[in-house]
Parts: structure tokens; C-alpha cells; sequence
């Protein structure tokens, strides 16, 4: 049976029980909760952007109404953060953060957990351990020794300063290790034998089978770093190296917080994030790596 | 096209020796096949002489080359995986040019050779497909395709037919054994499957723990095997073993039958004695066993039976007509030239 059959047939069986499921049993008690837990689940995700976007398109004056529909809908706001200059230098400087951390980290994750998954030397564990036991500090814990470190070498108030200690995690490096460990040793070993470097085989084989694992983590970083909040804050000090978290923060005055004018860069934040998850998605398919092994 | 030679080859992993002293030549051209049950070393020896194994002791030659610190890249070798390790993110044609990664060829030099490998292969329509979109058949093709596009001094092949189901795998051993001609490579063959050994093989080379047991043509390793293991792992069903008394010109059964295997026996010396299936012939004048058939297993051509006597059980393979019915008595004997005798102790045989 060839493979193509096998995926093609796989959906159909699944939805065949599922709608025979449906139609022998009448729903009970049970079901019902499920589908009620699952509704309110499904509410409760989405009524804060609802009321984001709702709050978006309010006046001043209204935004303390909690009516999802405002009474006089405007898109005042809107003009108001697009115009004001500063929502551009931040939306940048975010794009550009949370581009390179998310590249950087797809390639030095993805590196480190090949080696330390299927290369076999002296102190391998011992290097996993440490690389995971750094996943037991909170970042609260860290950003004063990163302060530290970042007024030491002069990265304060700068790309450098606000990246640096998200380039590489160690959830990714984990992440990564594991998923090396679904790609089956044959290929590196055909590969090889093709006449591939060790860095070729990695590149060029073992990489392109994960991508699924490479597309979920890249979605992981983006959000991660489009939204970061805490280290940003204190690394910068100047507005135009403000990310947008940090800049829509200080919208408003001493005494007023400008909601309406928060909640609207925030919808118009939310964009790239659909965007990295739109196109990232399609490539988290289950199965990639089997294809080429026996049918 | 190189000879191929091994040399007092080992392979430990930590204190624990799994090949103990490998020795082997294998000529120009020639096709060998390892066989053996699992754990025999079979495999090791393999991925040793492709260099994903590094060697403990002794050494490797292919060509004039010792090839003991070579990588494998660099050894002239290409190699057949079980699962057919051909890269699923890459079209056919992307999986063939990668055996050709180093090759010092022009792109049109490549091409060419991707064409030719595909003509031969018989699979010229599918080189712009997946490996998804391909039978098992057709993927271990391509995975053939990417080691003759090399055209390696040795062809290493490990196990590429297990994962086929049972009639695809009979078509590809004879589409490799005519590539073999076809070809004239030297080929080194491991498989678990004695049929397999047989049909394709110049010479086999039978292990069991580590050791080789036997190397041979496929006649050699039938008609003259040189131990119990080799007599019993070659040919199905296997052997029987008989154990008998020797008395000079005269062996004694354990039943109390004798008979006058046509050559000279120390008297008193337990020996084994065996005999094909196929070398048993029903109702003999001078029969080794009598006995009662217990089963009767008809292939077509031909039924085995199942024969149980006082001296235990035994098969027979008999022409598919015969007739024998279970509950049949029947006296089963073979010719002289027909008896195998070994040692009771070391297993090795007795010429």
C-alpha cells in the first residue's frame, strides 16, 4: 500500500466514527457538560480580544461601559496611533527583536539539540542537564544580573541589550533534541555515505524532517518576544527603543490611562503574530518524517 | 571495482567482543552474501566496512586502500539501507543526484548519469515524485538508484528486502541479481534469509556468533556443509539429525537399525548423522527410518511429511503426487552420497 492511500484514508476513517458516534448515542448528561466546559472555554479565550477590539472603537468617555457594541463607534483611535509617529518606531523595533530572536533561535536551538541528541561524546549529559536546569530560574530572578551584565558591556538601551538574553533558550534547545530523536539515525548514515559534512547533514536532512517542531518553536519565540513586557522595560530607557508592549504601556498621562488608545495598538499588535501564524502553521504536519522509510 | 579483504577484523562493544577475528577476500566483481541469524555480526561487519562503525582491531581493504581511517565518503562504497533511507522531503531525482554529492562531475555530467541510473531502474517517470507518493517497492528502487549512481568499488546492501512483503520481494532479488550481472560490481550482500543467500550469492558467508562458519558457493554450503549449524540454518526444512554409533564400515541407529554408510566409522564413536529432506526417498530398500507420517504438508510440487519413529521425528520432502496419506507406515531411506556425519561434541563434519 502506498503511502499516499495510507494519509488520504486516514481523515475519512476518523471522521466516519466520529459521525456514527454521533448518531447511534443520544447526547447524555456527560456529553452535554463537555460541550458546555468547552463553550465556556472557547468564551472565556475570546472575550478579551473581543473587548480589546470593542474598546478599540469607543470614545473616551465610554470606555469604562462594558457594552461589547460601543454606542458611537468611531475609528478615531486608530488614526490617533497610526499618526503618532512613535507606534511606527516601536512596531519596528518589535518586528526586528522578535525576528532575529525567533531566527536565531531556530538555528542555535535546533544546532545544539542535534548534537547533544545524536552525537554520542563525554559529558553529553551532564551538558543536557545543565542546558535544562536553567529552565528552573524565573526571568524575575535574572533580569538583575542581565542588567548588570548588560550596563558592563554597554548593551543598556539597545537591540543588542533587549535580545541578548532570548537569542537561545533552553526550552527550544529541548524541544529540538527531542524531536532529532524521531528522525531515525538511517538517514544521517545514507547521508554521510553521500559524502555530506556533519554540518551538511544537519542542514540539509535532519533539519527540513523537523520542520514541524522548527515552525512550532518559531511560533513559540515570535509570541515569546512580540509580547515581551518585563525585560524590555528595564533595558530601555529612551521611547525610541521602546518595543510596542512598552510603548503602548505609557499611553496616556500621570493621572490618565488612555485605554482606548492601549487596546488599539494592541489590535493593531496582534496582526504580525496572525501573520507568523498563518504562515507557520501549515508546515506543523504530523508524519513528515516517515515518508521515507519503509511503506 | 575493487577487491575487498578483511583482516582479523573485531568489533567490542565496551569488554564485550561481538566479531571475533574476521577474515575474508572477496574477489573482484564477485557477489557475497552474509548470513546468519540475528546477532551472528552480520550487520556490524557491514557497517564496518562502510566506515559507520569504527573497527576495534584488524583491518580493512578495499582496492590497495586500507580503508581503516577512512570516511566513509571516501571509502568507494555505497550502501542499500533496510528502510530505504531515502530522504522524504526530496524528489526522486534530488535523492539520486545526493549520492552523487562529491562526485567532481558537471551538472550536465550529473544529470546524465540520474538519467541513465533511472533508465536501468526502469523508473524514469518517477524521478520528479516524493518518496510519499511511491510503493515500497519503488522507494527501495530509488534507494538502489542512489547507490549505483556512485558506481562504488563495493555495493553494501543491508537487509533491502526485509521490509517488502513476500512476491515483491522475490522480483527485486532477481531485479539485483540481474543489476549484479548487468553492473559487475563487487557486492556485499547481509540478509537473515537463507533463500535469499542462495539465489543471489557467488559465495555465502555463514556466521553465528561473531565467527564465520562457513564460506562457500551455495552448493558448497548445501552439499558439504561444514557443520550442525551451517546444515541445519541452509536449506528448509532443515536437516535431520540422527544420533548413531559408529562400527567400522557399519553405523548403528539408535532404533537398532544398521546400515552401511559407505565409509569407515571409528566403532563406538557417537556421531550425528544428517540428511536432507530432499534426500529421503519413501518405501527404500535399505531404509534409516521407519515410522508412522504424522502430519503431511502439501506444497504443490512437492508434500513434506512428517515421519515419527524411535528415533524421534523426522521430514521428508516428497514428490507431490505421491500419495502418502497420515497414518501411513512408511521405511524412509537415502543414498550413501546423501549422509552427512558429524562430530556429537564440536558440531563440525566429519569428511
Amino acid at each position: 500500500m502506498t503511502a499516499v492511500s495510507d494519509t488520504s484514508e486516514l481523515p475519512s476513517v476518523k471522521a466516519e466514527t466520529v459521525l456514527s458516534a454521533r448518531s447511534r448515542k443520544p447526547a447524555n448528561l456527560g456529553q452535554i457538560l463537555r460541550w458546555l466546559l468547552l463553550f465556556l472555554g472557547g468564551l472565556l479565550m475570546i472575550a478579551p480580544i473581543t473587548y480589546m477590539i470593542s474598546t478599540s472603537l469607543k470614545w473616551p468617555h465610554e470606555i469604562y461601559n462594558v457594552n461589547l457594541i460601543p454606542e458611537e463607534p468611531t475609528i478615531e483611535n486608530y488614526t490617533y496611533v497610526l499618526e503618532d509617529g512613535r507606534f511606527y518606531l516601536w512596531f519596528i523595533n518589535s518586528i526586528i527583536i522578535a525576528v532575529i530572536t525567533t531566527v536565531s533561535n531556530l538555528f542555535f536551538d535546533s544546532l545544539v539539540g542535534y548534537t547533544l541528541c545524536k552525537f554520542r561524546f563525554p559529558g553529553r549529559y551532564i551538558v543536557f542537564i545543565a542546558i535544562l536546569s536553567t529552565l528552573m530560574i524565573p526571568t524575575e530572578m535574572l533580569v538583575i544580573p542581565w542588567y548588570m551584565m548588560s550596563q558592563s558591556f554597554g548593551w543598556l538601551d539597545s537591540y543588542w541589550g533587549i535580545m541578548f538574553p532570548g537569542l537561545m533558550t533552553a526550552f527550544g534547545t529541548f524541544l529540538m533534541k527531542q524531536f532529532f530523536e524521531s528522525v531515525p539515525d538511517d538517514f544521517l548514515e545514507a547521508a554521510r555515505i553521500d559524502g555530506l559534512n556533519e554540518f551538511q547533514i544537519w542542514w540539509k536532512i535532519a533539519m527540513p524532517l523537523v520542520k514541524p517542531a522548527l515552525a512550532a518553536l518559531a511560533i513559540f519565540v515570535f509570541l515569546g518576544n512580540w509580547t515581551a513586557f518585563l525585560w524590555p522595560l528595564i533595558v530601555t530607557n529612551s521611547v525610541e527603543m521602546y518595543t510596542v508592549p512598552v510603548g503602548l504601556s505609557g499611553f496616556g498621562d500621570e493621572v490618565d490611562v488612555a485605554w482606548e488608545l492601549i487596546m488599539t495598538g494592541a489590535a493593531i499588535s496582534t496582526l504580525p503574530t496572525l501573520v507568523v501564524f498563518l504562515i507557520f502553521q501549515r508546515f506543523i504536519i504530523r508524519g513528515v518524517v516517515m515518508a521515507g522509510l519503509k511503506g | 571495482m575493487a577487491k575487498l579483504s578483511l583482516k582479523k577484523l573485531t568489533k567490542s562493544y565496551g569488554k564485550v567482543e561481538v566479531l571475533h577475528g574476521i577474515d575474508l577476500d572477496v574477489d573482484d566483481g564477485e557477489f557475497v552474501v552474509f548470513v546468519g541469524p540475528s546477532g551472528c555480526g552480520k550487520s556490524t561487519s557491514l557497517r564496518m566496512i562502510a566506515g559507520l562503525e569504527e573497527i576495534t582491531s584488524g583491518e580493512i581493504w578495499i582496492g590497495d586502500r586500507k580503508v581503516n581511517d577512512l570516511e566513509p565518503k571516501d571509502r568507494d562504497i555505497a550502501m542499500v539501507f533496510q528502510n530505504y533511507a531515502i530522504y522524504p522531503h526530496m524528489s526522486v531525482r534530488k535523492n539520486i543526484a545526493f549520492g552523487l554529492w562529491n562526485a567532481p562531475l558537471s551538472k550536465a555530467e550529473k544529470a546524465a548519469r540520474i538519467e541513465e541510473v533511472a533508465r536501468i531502474l526502469d523508473m524514469s517517470e518517477l524521478l520528479e515524485r516524493k518518496p510519499s507518493q511511491l510503493s515500497g517497492g519503488q522507494r527501495q528502487r530509488v534507494a538502489i538508484g542512489r547507490a549505483m549512481v556512485r558506481n562504488p568499488a563495493v555495493f553494501l546492501f543491508d537487509e533491502p528486502l526485509s521490509n517488502l512483503d513476500a512476491q515483491l520481494r522475490t522480483q527485486m532479488r532477481l531485479e539485483i541479481k540481474k543489476l549484479h550481472q548487468q553492473v559487475g560490481n563487487t557486492i556485499i550482500f547481509v540478509t537473515h534469509d537463507q533463500v535469499e543467500a542462495m539465489t543471489l550469492a557467488d559465495r555465502i558467508v555463514i556466521m553465528k556468533d561473531g565467527h564465520i562458519q562457513q564460506v562457500g558457493t551455495p552448493e558448497d554450503v548445501f552439499h558439504a556443509p561444514a557443520n550442525t549449524f551451517v546444515a541445519q540454518f541452509i536449506g528448509a526444512p532443515s536437516m535431520n539429525m540422527l544420533k548413531v554409533t559408529g562400527a567400522g564400515d557399519e553405523i548403528s541407529l539408535s532404533s537398532g537399525v544398521k546400515m552401511q554408510p559407505g565409509r569407515q566409522t571409528q566403532t563406538g564413536r557417537p556421531l550425528l548423522l544428517g540428511v536432507r529432506p530432499d534426500d529421503l526417498s519413501v518405501d527404500d530398500q535399505n531404509p534409516i527410518v521407519t515410522g508412522k507420517v504424522v502430519v503431511r504438508e502439501p506444497l504443490g510440487s512437492e508434500t513434506l511429511i512428517y515421519v515419527s519413529g524411535p528415533q524421534g521425528e523426522i521430514v521428508a520432502k516428497v514428490p507431490g503426487k505421491s500419495g502418502v496419506k497420515v497414518g501411513d507406515e512408511v521405511k524412509l531411506g537415502a543414498t550413501p552420497e546423501a549422509l552427512h556425519f558429524f562430530d556429537t561434541e564440536t558440531g563440525d563434519a566429519l569428511v
